[in-house]
């Protein structure tokens, strides 16, 4: 069997092995970083698109045309479904941490180097089915990225209900195969393969980050598994896993005694933990963002740690709190919303430990640290609109609305997404050579973070307001009609933040080949990574491998001869 | 950039909460005896995490701009954190969400543990692409038999839900388009959906709860007020779903009884 | 004012190098084997153990959530349409319990052929370095084809499993006819799946004894696939003993 123990005997020749099967974890990284990048435009243009269609619901587009409502519908669904799966669960786990987690804890590659590349090339045909739904007969399906059952279920309960729907569920399941071999590969490198001396409470928080939502991962995807063979079966052969007795359209359909819940109830199992996935790893870059750029150790490293454990152990008690509506048993209800609760409190020890580490330190605002800030900010926003949806009595006039939409897209659609630009700007030295722009930087996170507060957080409004989710127009319903100006308000605000995102693309691409040389450690930063040449050589370390004498985070160490110290330094060098 | 980081920061925090005070766009007059409890508890909450959140938006814009690097003026105090702090603040996270989480819990009790009254107007609600149908027992109080065979939305109300036309019990029971319900006496609810899950939701009787196929469910509100109140449905159920929509109209009883009448006539 | 923390003591790495900084390998028993050119088998074997082990527990949640599924559906009363009441149509299946039994047996003899198998490339792999010395001969040859056994009675059960399928089917019990037979195909199906995944790799195995690579390379691969061969007949008893006992 293949490991890294045979692969880096020497670096891969030609353009193929280099670059398209390559068995480096860093080419990999890119990989999926770039396959993110195309997936998240193409969300963000779907979205776009149901955005301009909520308030000119007749509008003829260009390239588009006329937008139907099952056609918003399926926009809804895959902008949904490829966001969630192909940016927030690609980038910042298969991404970055593919990228970074072996030299962070000094190893030369992963653990199973054939392995990742298997799973990277798995998502991109998973990627490659889910973008075929657009193109079938009925086009993609509309049942929303959540797919309840009997809709999802059904062939004929609309549009896009048939080949387009199984091929949705046939690209998830695909996707949960990459996303546990990914899985797999992350927890046997972090357990196995840290260097001398990186014991595991010197890991950077990056590292146990990437680990835990490994976890998340690994315990979590076959769950979603299961729930699409189910729903597969349901579809073609007749079973009835979730489809009761129906009627669609005056036919009786052929199944019997099947539980609507069931899939509610396998679904959220898996997608309450797959939020932390997406959000971890961005708690992660943001920890190790403030104390880099506060020259501070982070503060309570200890209970960051023990956080990112209860958020993952908790994730997965409280799904119910998805169902409060669904006609599950009240009871079960108010258990769910105390575990609910509870979560709260290590999402709120990690905000309180954010603001401490900024507190007395020395703060330099390059862009890395503006997104880690703003990662902070938003975070705090989407956050505590979360425990009003915790109550269940709160989420009866909550549920399915767009407060709903706000509170999960401030803390996926944007914090997440900080926690990739902070990633990127962060760590683009150190994989490219180059710095990228900073004024074009600042320029970038200025409208980004206004921006997508004008977006999100009216949104919180309108659900008070019982405006509903999944609509595709408000113009059936007369107490809708005072919220079309917000409404309004927010499509421009859409079109503005999604075009500024240009400005990151034209940065990305333009530093790679013409940004100032970078140093190999510009950041003055403390983990192993800035050890190392720029870019790392093809096995990490050039030939040696690292001992680790110090924690990740030694800024500022009283009596040390720089104001950090890296884990690397000798033992001599003062630190805790 | 300390200064114009923190200036983003309150600006967005003060505009933020500005709207949430002046409560511009704001939840629909309530018209339920739920209304006063459950609008208490969303007052208790928002306060509360407004509190919270102006606290932390504000120490975050405050402390990047105080401890910005301002060269070799600035100090940094190298600590590893305080375990005190954390087992304080912990703790008063932990009792400030539970607390509030079983503060609520008395109203969920009452609206969803306990049964409906014994005098309360039975009415079914049955969903189904994509509209809302209404039934009510008549005066033998009893729902009569319905016929997935018989079920033809083309054909009437009646005929829309399967109503089976030989069952004695059926022959009282109206099926309409709206619903109608007389003031301050509590409605028993059972909730039904034909084809796929959909869900009642009545912004201003702060009720709502899905439909499932396969499912009876039965919930209960009471509505204090006379007007006319829209229903939404608040499920994704297919390409009609945003406009599934019903009317509910509160009426006295002697209202109630009268257009109940009249429809229980329209059937002879 | 300098304040020094007391300093961190590390151990010296065994070099001889000393104090900390960038040195020669020194980590994983031994890791890429810059040093002597030649691969670390003891710690690929711990290191695709451990991945195996995850790995499985991966497996484990899907059975896991389709056990979830099965227990509270048939406990789980449906709506009958006609009466407008919850009654419980739950139908036990009529399994074929004599085949399944067989079937058993083959893979239990199939998990003890695929551990000799596993023993039995142990103790070559251990004995390679004395059989490297030129001159000396341990007379052993090839050995019993264990493998090969493993891989005849795991296709023998996938065989046997095709057969019970033909069998529910003739007893009236296909896929879509009740959700206790929906179950019964889905959890033997999926177990069927993976360990026909278990064939390929055993496949895998003895294919690549052919090619001589080093014995402790083929030793790491057979050891790691006779865990997931015996897995794979711990989890099919759970199944058998679900759709047994929780009828």
């Amino acid at each position: 069997m293949a490991t890294s123990a045979t692969i880096h005997a020497h670096a891969p020749q030609g353009f193929i092995r280099k670059y398209i099967f390559s068995l480096d974890h860093k080419v990999i990284g890119l990989q999926y970083y770039f396959l993110a990048l195309v997936a998240v435009f193409v969300g963000m243009f779907l979205s776009i698109l149901m955005r301009v269609h909520m308030i000119w619901p007749t509008a003829v587009l260009p390239l588009v045309g006329e937008i139907k409502p099952e056609t918003y519908l399926s926009l809804l669904t895959m902008h949904g479904t490829i966001m969630v799966f192909f940016v927030l669960t690609t980038a910042p786990q298969g991404g970055f941490g593919n990228y970074f987690l072996p030299i962070q804890i000094g190893a030369p590659d992963m653990a199973f180097p054939v392995l990742n590349m298997l799973s990277f090339w798995t998502t991109f045909v998973a990627f490659v089915v889910i973008l075929a739904a657009f193109f079938v007969t009925g086009g993609a399906p509309l049942h929303g990225w959540t797919g309840y059952a009997p809709l999802s279920a059904l062939t004929n309960s609309g549009p896009g209900e048939q080949l387009g729907a199984d091929l949705w569920i046939t690209s998830i399941a695909i996707f949960c195969i990459a996303s546990l071999m990914g899985a797999l590969n992350f927890i046997t490198t972090t357990l196995d393969m840290r260097a001398k001396g990186m014991t595991m409470m010197r890991l950077p928080l990056t590292v146990w980050a990437w680990f835990v939502t490994a976890i998340l991962g690994l315990l979590a995807f076959g769950v979603l598994l299961s729930a699409g063979i189910l729903l597969l079966l349901d579809r073609n052969l007749g079973t009835s896993f979730y489809v009761p007795l129906v009627v669609v359209n005056g036919q009786i359909m052929g199944h019997k005694g099947g539980s609507p819940l069931l899939w509610q109830h396998l679904f959220w199992f898996f997608g309450h933990p797959e939020v932390y996935i997406a959000i971890l790893p961005g708690m992660g870059v943001a920890s190790q963002l403030l104390s880099t750029f506060s020259r501070k150790p982070i503060f309570g490293y200890k209970a960051m740690v023990y956080a990112i454990m209860a958020i993952g152990l908790l994730g997965f008690m409280v799904w119910g709190h998805h169902m409060f509506m669904s006609g599950m048993s009240p009871y079960t209800a108010f258990a769910f919303s105390l575990m609910t609760m509870a979560i709260g409190v290590p999402s709120a020890i990690k905000t309180f430990n954010w603001l401490g580490t900024i507190h007395g330190g020395r703060v330099r605002f390059q862009t890395p640290m503006l997104y880690a800030i703003g990662f902070v900010s938003l975070f705090v926003s989407g956050g505590l609109s979360g425990p009003f949806l915790a109550q269940p009595v709160l989420d009866i006039p909550l549920h399915d609305t767009a407060f709903v939409v706000g509170h999960f897209h401030l803390i996926m659609g944007v914090a997440a997404i900080f926690g990739m630009f902070a990633g990127t700007y962060y760590w683009f030295p150190k994989m490219f050579g180059r710095m990228m722009n900073e004024t074009w930087g600042r320029i970038h996170f200025v409208i980004t973070l206004i921006g997508t507060y004008c977006i999100f957080m009216p949104m919180h409004y309108l659900g008070m307001a019982g405006q509903p989710r999944r609509y595709s127009q408000f113009t059936e319903l007369a107490y809708l009609q005072h919220l079309i100006p917000l409404n309004t308000f927010i499509t421009y605000a859409a079109i503005v933040t999604v075009s500024a995102q240009l400005i990151f693309v034209l940065n990305l691409f333009w530093s790679m080949f013409k940004g100032p040389k970078a140093t190999d450690n510009p950041w003055e930063a403390t983990t192993l990574e800035w050890t190392t040449a720029t870019p790392p050589p093809h096995d990490n370390f050039g030939g040696h491998t690292p001992v680790v004498n110090h924690g990740p985070y030694e800024y500022s160490v009283p009596g040390a001869p720089r104001d950090y110290v890296m884990q690397t330094d000798p033992a001599t060098v003062a630190s805790h | 950039m300390g200064l114009p980081l923190l200036a983003i920061i309150w600006l967005i925090t003060f505009v933020s909460t500005y709207f949430f005070v002046a409560q511009t766009w704001w939840l629909p007059h309530g018209a339920s005896t739920s209304t006063p409890w459950i609008d208490h508890q969303f007052a208790l909450t928002y306060v509360l995490m407004g509190i919270v959140f102006v606290a932390a938006q504000g120490a975050l814009g405050l402390f990047v701009w105080q401890y910005r690097d301002r060269g070799s003026a600035s100090k940094v105090t190298y600590s590893h954190g305080n375990t005190r702090m954390e087992v304080v603040w912990t703790a008063l996270t932990a009792i400030l969400f539970i607390g509030l989480n079983l503060m609520g819990s008395p109203i969920w009790a009452s609206e969803r543990f306990a049964p409906a009254d014994a005098d309360s107007v039975p009415v079914e609600v049955t969903g189904m692409q994509f509209a809302w149908y209404f039934r009510y027992p008549g005066a033998d109080g009893k729902f009569g038999r319905t016929d997935v065979k018989l079920m033809d939305p083309s054909a009437g109300s009646e005929a829309a839900i399967g109503l089976d036309a030989t069952d004695p019990a059926a022959k009282d029971d109206v099926v309409t388009g709206t619903m109608y319900l007389p003031v301050n006496r509590q409605v028993n609810l059972t909730l039904r959906a034909v084809d796929v899950i959909h869900s009642f939701f009545v912004p201003q009787m702060r009720f709502k709860q899905d439909a499932v196929p396969g499912l009876i469910i039965h919930m209960h509100f009471t509505p204090t007020e006379v007007g006319d109140y829209e229903i939404a449905c608040a499920e994704l159920c297919g390409l009609g779903h945003y406009k599934m929509h019903g009317m509910l109209k509160v009426v006295s009883q002697e209202d109630f009884d009268k257009w109940l009448a009249t429809k229980e006539a329209e059937k002879q | 004012m300098a304040t020094l923390s007391s300093p961190v003591t590390i151990d010296v790495p065994k070099t001889g190098q000393g104090g900390g900084g960038v040195r020669p390998p020194a980590y994983g028993g031994g890791g890429d084997g810059r040093g002597d050119g030649s691969p670390d088998y003891g710690a690929r074997l711990r290191r695709l153990r451990l991945g195996l082990a995850i790995g499985l527990t991966s497996v484990t949640m899907i059975f896991v959530s389709l056990t979830s599924a099965y227990v509270v559906r048939r406990g789980l009363p449906t709506l009958d349409e006609r009466t407008n009441t919850y009654v419980r149509d739950w139908i036990p299946v009529d399994l074929p319990i004599t085949l399944l039994l067989v079937n058993t047996a083959l893979l239990l003899v199939s998990s003890i052929a695929a551990e000799l198998a596993r023993r039995q490339i142990t103790r070559q792999a251990a004995l390679a370095p004395i059989r490297s010395i030129p001159g000396i001969s341990l007379g052993e040859g090839k050995g019993f084809p264990w493998l090969g056994v493993t891989v005849v009675l795991g296709g023998g059960f996938l065989v046997g499993q095709w057969m019970a399928w033909r069998e529910l089917a003739d007893r009236g019990f296909y896929l879509a006819t009740s959700a206790s037979s929906s179950f019964v195909y889905l959890l033997t199906a999926t177990h069927a799946v993976h360990l026909a995944g278990g064939i390929l790799v055993l496949l895998y195995a003895a294919m690549v004894s052919l090619l001589h690579t080093p014995v402790e390379a083929r030793r790491v691969v057979v050891d790691v696939t006779a865990w997931y061969w015996h897995f794979m007949f711990l989890l099919w008893l759970y199944i058998f003993g679900l759709l047994w006992f929780v009828r």
